[in-house]
């Protein structure tokens, strides 16, 4: 596919991902249009969590560069990440417009409720899976205390949690 | 270009690059460390503003990391959103493309798995972590907390789309259950 292919295929999966991104997103690039197999999809997947960085970032910058090298990876990555600012932009000024609003103000204060729901919601579901390791929950909840109830700085927690649970994996204590 | 603005963008440039390379298991995971910053360390919003942002963020088309963004908007307008989002993507996608002709041997390099595996437990802890932080900034009425728990279990036990959930929840609220 062309440059312009990989712009749009990129800002249709933007678009359509309120909600999370990776659904569309396989459902575009394997099912509609075949730019990647179902395993190479889970394979970039695996990848993309394993390097920093949003998932779906990545998943955009393997797929363009892939095919087009650092000009594919730059027009996916513009597709996914640049073109929406141009629907969100007009939102936002819509938004700011309406601060003193007590009808649009209120109306925030629910949508506000209910997206911090989803989340509780997303957490729920990717601690699941570990929720018969010990050590898993041990790990996730010092992380959780340094960082939701502490305010320690990310950085730092990371760098000291991170080694210390790929070492236990490493061990096969995890 | 005035002084203050570039030295605003510098400082959320400052922010934003380096959480980008430690953002590992995705973009909700350093909403914590970014909310720290933009509303206690650097006040440019309050909870509630950022609160909204989020709101906006799930709600508006695009994916999650565009919070980000939009947190660039409310901070410095346009190119504020520009800045954030390239200081928040793209070091990590300097990385990852350069990664990408390796990316089949990482694949099935020995260490992948137990990297992968010792990461993921940080990586739940820092969502928890976000979603605290959320539920703070956006709760301030029992009544909030309700619609917080509702559509929490609705999401987990139901199909119901994350739109559908937060229209109604707007709805909700106007016509003054919240």
């Amino acid at each position: 596919m062309s440059l312009g292919g990989l712009f749009l295929g990129f800002f249709e999966i933007a678009l359509s991902s309120s909600g999370g991104a990776l659904a569309p997103a396989y459902r575009i690039l394997v099912d509609k249009r075949g730019w990647v197999t179902a395993r190479e999809f889970s394979e970039i997947l695996a990848l993309s969590q394993v390097l920093p960085g949003p998932n779906i970032v990545n998943v955009a910058i393997y797929v363009g560069g892939r095919y087009h090298g650092a000009a594919g990876a730059a027009a996916a990555f513009a597709g996914l990440l640049l073109a929406p600012l141009l629907v969100i932009v007009p939102l936002m000024v819509l938004y700011a417009q309406s601060g003193e609003n007590e009808l649009v103000r209120g109306s925030f204060r629910g949508v506000a409720a209910a997206a911090a729901g989803l989340m509780v919601a997303t957490s729920i579901k990717v601690a699941l899976p570990y929720r018969h390791s010990l050590r898993a929950v041990l790990l996730a909840s010092l992380a959780f205390a340094a960082v939701g109830l502490l305010h320690w700085p990310l950085l730092a927690v990371v760098l000291v949690l991170a080694p210390c649970g790929m070492l236990a994996a490493w061990r096969g204590w995890l | 270009m005035s002084e203050e603005l570039l030295r605003t963008l510098a400082a959320l440039a400052a922010i934003l690059a380096p959480l980008s390379l430690v953002s590992i298991g995705g973009a909700n995971t350093i909403l914590p460390e970014v909310h720290r910053q933009v509303v206690g360390v650097r006040g440019w919003m309050s909870d509630a503003e950022f609160a909204d942002l989020f709101a906006l963020a799930r709600a508006a088309p695009g994916p999650n990391v565009l919070l980000y963004s939009i947190v660039g908007w409310k901070v410095a307008g346009v190119l504020g959103a520009l800045v954030a989002t390239l200081a928040l993507s793209g070091p990590s996608s300097v990385l990852a493309f350069a990664s990408l002709r390796a990316w089949r041997r990482f694949y099935d390099a020995p260490w992948r798995r137990p990297v992968q595996a010792g990461i993921a437990p940080v990586a739940v802890g820092l969502m928890f972590a976000s979603a605290y932080t959320l539920v703070g900034a956006a709760d301030a009425s029992p009544a909030a907390y309700v619609v917080t728990a509702v559509v929490a279990a609705l999401t987990l036990w139901t199909r119901a789309h994350p739109l559908v959930l937060l229209l109604g929840a707007a709805a909700l609220t106007l016509t003054g259950w919240l």
